[in-house]
């Protein structure tokens, strides 16, 4: 396991070292001049070269990914002051060290992962085994059916729609927002209760949905009926035969869910105004904030390559079947 | 319905006689709704097994073998199956039997040895759990006994090491060592009644003779019943008393193993004989297979369902075949369901088929 560990953990640093460059290069090789963006009205040539030094931006791409890569491990300084590693970069838009702004950032979205992939992992898991278990009958047929309408939902539908029918029109519920934990828990979890149900929605059925497939495939599985041959009960066969077949599948997808909402869930925090790092990256595009860009992007694809990393080792504890070497 | 506690005594109580077999099935019919309509599986089939012996069923793919046995043991999917008839168990009831009285037979009284024992084990546990659930669940034995069972088990099998390869997981065993683990985990409570469903199908022909000597000296030893469903002829003749021949969900012949292999009365077992080939024969004379495929069960042919593909159906008075399901005659002993005469057959099979056996 040990061995699995190390030797994945240096694979995923030669993919993220790949992927932050060919970012990197991507954002930078694209026609935007960062300079001359921030370079104000009464731009001259004199002016937009001595932004450009200031910038870093008259090395060649080589040099200032070098620049930007090595400052992750040691920090750099800038002419508005050091930035303490992990650095990944100044923000020439925003005006701050990005570090400081996905560290600013992440909690938002950390608090609305958490509090969806509990609505969800619960909801969706728990209804897709209560289909699998009434297969055919009308609690699987609701089930089914509620699932295909709330996973061909789309946020952007759902949001304003929630938005509508529990804040503006009832008052049942909090207008959305992000109050830390460590401030008001209850605040914080009020003011996030409507992007849950919302973000969750569409998971929920997309569980429910995956849960009640596998489980069914499961269920006709020879060593399930090997299990019901032995006299074990049906609760047994459920949970311990098929269950325990089902859940591979599952952890699996679930593991890259995570990282990806993580990463930030872009259209659910613009919708409700909440800012974590979904919206930072879209923000940031429309800024043309191609630095903020990057840094976005690598937090993004670090998640996605650890919660692979952790899916591959839950794997191996749920199928014996899986060696890790 | 409170025998369930003492089969043994039941058991041991008509001893040898005839009155009430161990396994006794009556009519039983089993059918199945589907899209396309109602698939008669299993129509109207009596049959029964004594403690000790060892009654083999033969049939096509889609004869009802597997299905009368899934029915035996109460696996198949209550929502879409019809059975009627009668199944008794040293004389308990078991169609429509309540599921709790079901769980509690089943691995304990009964059970059933799968064809594929790599699907058929659970991949997710070792082993010495999965012989040992078995053991728990009907004995209440402590998690160490049950475990202790295992290693007695594999070790009557002939696992080597078993006290190590107890802890192993399916996918760490051959494919012989499986079925070896599974007939140890069939067994593990002392079945009186077991079904092998083509327990050696899977196998190579060496591992396959080791199998069979395994269940034949493990019968001896506890004097199991055992249903041994197979589409092997050979493997039947090596191992049961009786042979009981399905087709389209009926049985066509039954009798006992050197009735039936010896002296074959029914046109689908001599088609059956005459498809096998013989080690001592000529090897250039080609194979002669059942002609035609076997019918779609749910829609039969007219008459006898094995008539579209019958040789002999023209010598039949009054063309009896498409118009009348032949029974299965005579009551006991060596029985068939065929139209032709007791004459005409015992003429056929001397003048035409026997010659073709070698």
């Amino acid at each position: 396991m040990l061995r699995f560990l190390v030797r994945r953990s240096l694979g995923a640093l030669v993919i993220l070292l790949v992927i932050s460059m060919v970012t990197f290069e991507l954002f930078f090789a694209i026609p935007q001049d960062p300079a001359r963006l921030s370079c104000g009205k009464v731009c001259t040539p004199e002016n937009l070269a001595l932004i450009r030094h200031s910038m870093g931006l008259d090395e060649s791409t080589i040099m200032q990914f070098w620049h930007w890569f090595s400052g992750i491990f040691t920090g750099r300084d800038y002419s508005v002051g050091h930035c303490d590693a992990p650095c990944f970069g100044y923000s020439f838009v925003k005006q701050e060290m990005i570090t400081d702004v996905l560290l600013d950032r992440f909690p938002t979205t950390l608090s609305l992962t958490f509090g969806s992939v509990v609505v969800f992992l619960l909801f969706g898991v728990g209804t897709g085994m209560l289909a699998a278990h009434k297969q055919g009958k009308p609690a699987d047929k609701i089930a089914s059916s509620a699932s295909l309408i709330a996973s061909s939902m789309q946020i952007y539908v759902a949001g304003p729609l929630a938005l509508y029918v529990f804040v503006y029109a009832t008052d049942w519920l909090k207008q959305p927002a992000y109050i830390p934990i460590t401030e008001d828990p209850i605040a914080w979890f009020s003011g996030l209760l409507v992007p849950w149900i919302v973000l969750s929605l569409i998971w929920t059925a997309n569980y429910t949905r995956m849960t009640r497939s596998s489980m069914v495939e499961q269920l006709s599985e020879d060593y399930v009926r090997t299990a019901r041959a032995k006299g074990m009960t049906g609760r047994s066969v459920f949970l311990r035969f098929a269950w325990r077949g089902a859940m591979g599948t599952i952890v699996t997808v679930f593991g890259i869910d995570l990282g990806t909402l993580l990463g930030g869930a872009i259209i659910t925090e613009t919708v409700f105004g909440l800012h974590g790092l979904g919206e930072l990256a879209i923000r940031a595009y429309f800024d043309s904030d191609l630095s903020m860009l990057v840094g976005v992007t690598l937090v993004a694809a670090t998640l996605i390559v650890v919660f692979n990393i952790i899916v591959d080792a839950a794997y191996a504890l749920i199928d014996p079947r899986i060696r890790l070497a | 319905m409170t025998t369930l506690a003492k089969p043994e005594e039941a058991a041991a109580d008509r001893g040898g006689s005839s009155s009430s077999p161990f396994l006794s099935v009556r009519d039983l019919s089993v059918r199945f709704s589907t899209e396309d309509g109602v698939v008669r599986a299993v129509d109207n089939l009596s049959f029964s097994v004594e403690p000790g012996t060892t009654l083999g069923i033969v049939g096509e793919s889609g004869s009802g073998k597997s299905v009368t046995n899934l029915a035996v043991l109460g696996l198949h999917n209550p929502d879409s199956t019809e059975i009627t008839g009668s199944i008794r168990l040293a004389g308990q009831e078991l169609v429509g039997a309540p599921v709790r009285e079901l769980e509690k037979l089943r691995g304990n009284t009964m059970a059933m040895i799968f064809q594929d024992p790599l699907t058929a084990l659970s991949p997710f546990h070792t082993i010495g759990k999965q012989i040992g659930e078995t053991y728990r669940k009907h004995t209440g034995a402590s998690k160490k006994e049950a475990r202790d069972r295992a290693i007695e088990m594999l070790t009557k099998v002939g696992i080597p090491q078993p006290t190590t390869r107890v802890d192993d997981y399916p996918h760490q065993f051959s494919g012989g060592m499986r079925q070896r683990a599974m007939i140890a985990m069939s067994l593990v409570c002392n079945p009186k009644l077991v079904i092998a469903d083509e327990p050696t199908t899977a196998l190579d022909v060496t591992v396959q003779a080791q199998i069979l000597d395994l269940l034949k000296d493990l019968q001896q030893e506890m004097g199991t019943a055992i249903i041994l469903i197979t589409h092997d002829l050979g493997v039947v003749a090596k191992t049961a008393q009786d042979i009981m021949v399905m087709y389209a969900g009926r049985a066509v012949e039954r009798g006992t193993v050197r009735e039936v292999l010896k002296n074959p009365q029914h046109p689908y077992t001599w088609g059956l004989l005459s498809s096998m080939p013989s080690l001592t024969g000529p090897v250039d004379i080609p194979l002669r297979p059942v002609r035609g495929t076997p019918p779609s069960l749910i829609n039969l042919p007219t008459g006898c369902p094995f008539n579209p593909r019958c040789d002999h159906r023209e010598q039949v008075v009054g063309g009896k075949c498409t118009t009348e399901r032949p029974p299965l005659a005579p009551e006991t002993g060596h029985a068939t369901a065929c139209h032709l005469s007791v004459g005409q057959k015992q003429s056929i099979f001397i003048d035409q088929i026997q010659p073709r056996l070698g």
